[in-house]
């Protein structure tokens, strides 16, 4: 299971991860070790066997709409990298 | 009062209540033993000294009003991945260099509500993704037993704390092993608990399926009192169970006899060290001396395929988990451009590792379309086999008995930059999180002076179980007296 340079930049791009070309060449390597390490599910019967997504049965948790302090709007902003006072401010979306 | 340094949570609560000592008087000898062996140790990412001293006082007048539980004016220290209101939270990341989180884990906030003292927040590896905090951006956390080693990970900063006496007690977080691991390593006691036993709000998240917070501590006694305050249902973690916690120091000073117990023969790795499977032999014959029944030869045939299963949806979930990350909400964000997209992806390539770059690789990859049903489906097929494996041996068994890990603590460095190999060292541990199921590392001996370290496994919501199994092992044998010179 060797990654293609453009499969490591797609992956990348996915991520929304910047690579240098060192980095593309080091984690295309690495990864392409680990996947083949991982070849050995192939030959595991898992037919009729149902996926765990986790590891207890509890699902569909519900609690009532109750109104609850939270956060106020200063503490929620305090850690932003740049805020326009009550807004986080963000680049152009709109190219 | 020679050497405050070990004392346990519940020494030090004798001494607390019969007013031997002040609260005050414990955190100033304990930020001074910080102060004098963390240079060499380095398991402190932040030492919260002014707080503590706030914390404890106030500690002092609730102990001079009557009110002292058994945490009351303890003081801990917890892993840097659990968000403190007012204390910075790094995740030992660039990329939360500065966070300072608005609110407390919900762990925390039962501690402040035991009265609990926090010392400081430890290191550990980026995001919680490693084996011996050599991933951490900052340094790598020294063995207290042996400084040219590491502690394990990703907990090496709260496992090194215990041991070293820089603490009474540390909470970690265990995703494959990162609170057993170094416990091992490290010669202390750490419990994972049950998946849903113990709240994970304002836990930052690597693999959601996968966390549980537990106690990292000097005994098995402690382990037990630690896990009585901060377990039960949160409605803030959705995960969390509605089952009843009962109290945990109950199970204590029982004997085993006619307990049975399980050795699976998949744990005896091809690369376990001799001194390690020595070792658990004669721990194996302790546990029979008590009066356990013990099957040797017990079979989990699906254990090799854990490392792949763990490896792929821990990843996944964790490149789910960190795509929060963007540089807009909080965190490092990378200032040099003004495209939207060039900002995201610098402030992820200078804000994370490469270990957790990595991982988000990785798992987006097994995620991305064409590749789903090969890897991340096929890896939850397999889940469910290990999980059912588990199920039948607890029909027969009340525990499992394994080491913790196949090795002793390596040297900083030794695995250098091959990823499967630091991969290999948490073989033991993470079948247990893929299961759900609880499991605790209590100290097992010493070969050439390093720790060694035993896994006491238990069915879900069994820690009742394994805290009997370790607190009898441990009274026979007294490994947990232990203290490393530092």
């Amino acid at each position: 299971m060797k990654l293609s340079r453009e499969e490591v930049l797609h992956i990348a791009a996915l991520a929304k991860l910047g690579m240098t070309e060192d980095d593309i060449h080091h984690f295309g390597g690495q990864l392409s070790n680990i996947l083949e390490n991982f070849e050995v599910l192939k030959g595991v019967d898992t037919e009729g066997i149902q996926p765990t997504a986790q590891a207890n049965s509890v699902c569909n948790v519900m609690r009532d709409d109750v109104i609850a302090p939270s956060l106020s709007q200063e503490e929620v902003l305090a850690n932003a990298p740049k805020r326009d006072g009550e807004f986080f401010r963000i680049r152009p979306v709109m190219e | 009062m020679t050497h405050p340094e070990h004392l346990t949570i519940h020494e030090a609560h004798d001494l607390l209540k019969s007013k031997q000592i002040s609260s005050v008087e414990l955190t100033r000898s304990m930020l001074k033993r910080i102060e004098s062996v963390d240079p060499k140790v380095k398991a402190f990412m932040t030492v919260t000294g002014d707080l503590a001293l706030q914390q404890a006082a106030q500690a002092d007048k609730k102990i001079a009003e009557g009110e002292c539980g058994p945490l009351t004016g303890v003081p801990g220290v917890m892993k840097d991945v659990l968000c403190t209101k007012g204390v910075r939270t790094t995740c030992s990341s660039k990329m939360l260099e500065h966070f300072i989180p608005p609110y407390n884990a919900t762990v925390i906030e039962k501690l402040y509500a035991n009265g609990m003292v926090l010392l400081g927040k430890a290191n550990m590896d980026e995001f919680a993704m490693g084996s011996s905090t050599e991933n951490s951006a900052y340094f790598t956390t020294h063995n207290p037993w042996d400084l040219t080693r590491i502690p394990g990970g990703s907990s090496g900063g709260s496992a090194a704390a215990v041991a070293a006496g820089e603490g009474c007690f540390a909470l970690g977080s265990d995703t494959g092993g990162s609170i057993r691991q170094p416990a091992g390593f490290c010669s202390i006691t750490g419990l994972k608990p049950t998946y849903g036993r113990v709240s994970r709000y304002g836990l930052i998240a690597f693999a959601s399926s996968l966390d549980q917070i537990g106690p990292m501590t000097k005994d098995v006694t402690d382990a037990a009192i630690v896990m009585n305050a901060i377990s039960g249902r949160d409605e803030r973690d959705s995960t969390s169970v509605d089952c009843p916690v009962p109290d945990f120091t109950r199970s204590l000073n029982k004997d085993i006899k006619g307990m049975r117990l399980g050795i699976p023969k998949e744990y005896f790795v091809e690369g376990m060290q001799p001194e390690v499977a020595a070792a658990m032999e004669t721990a194996i014959a302790k546990l029979e001396e008590l009066g356990a029944s013990v099957e040797r030869g017990v079979s989990l045939p699906s254990t090799p395929y854990a490392l792949a299963v763990y490896y792929i949806i821990a990843p996944s979930e964790a490149s789910a988990n960190l795509a929060r990350y963007d540089g807009v909400k909080y965190g490092f964000s990378f200032q040099g451009t003004d495209s939207m997209w060039e900002a995201m992806e610098k402030t992820r390539q200078f804000g994370f590792g490469p270990e957790v770059k990595r991982r988000i690789m990785l798992g987006t990859y097994a995620l991305s379309a064409g590749y789903y049903d090969a890897y991340y489906l096929k890896a939850q097929k397999v889940r469910t086999l290990i999980r059912m494996e588990f199920d039948k041996a607890f029909e027969k068994y009340d525990a499992l008995i394994t080491p913790t890990s196949p090795t002793v603590p390596f040297k900083a460095g030794e695995k250098g930059d091959d990823p499967l190999a630091m991969y290999l060292s948490d073989v033991c541990t993470l079948p247990i999180n893929i299961a759900g199921v609880p499991a605790i590392s209590i100290p097992a001996g010493f070969a050439s002076g390093l720790p060694i370290g035993m896994q006491i496994i238990a069915k879900p919501f069994a820690e009742e179980t394994i805290f009997r199994i370790a607190h009898a092992y441990e009274q026979a044998t007294g490994w947990q007296k232990m203290n490393p010179k530092v």
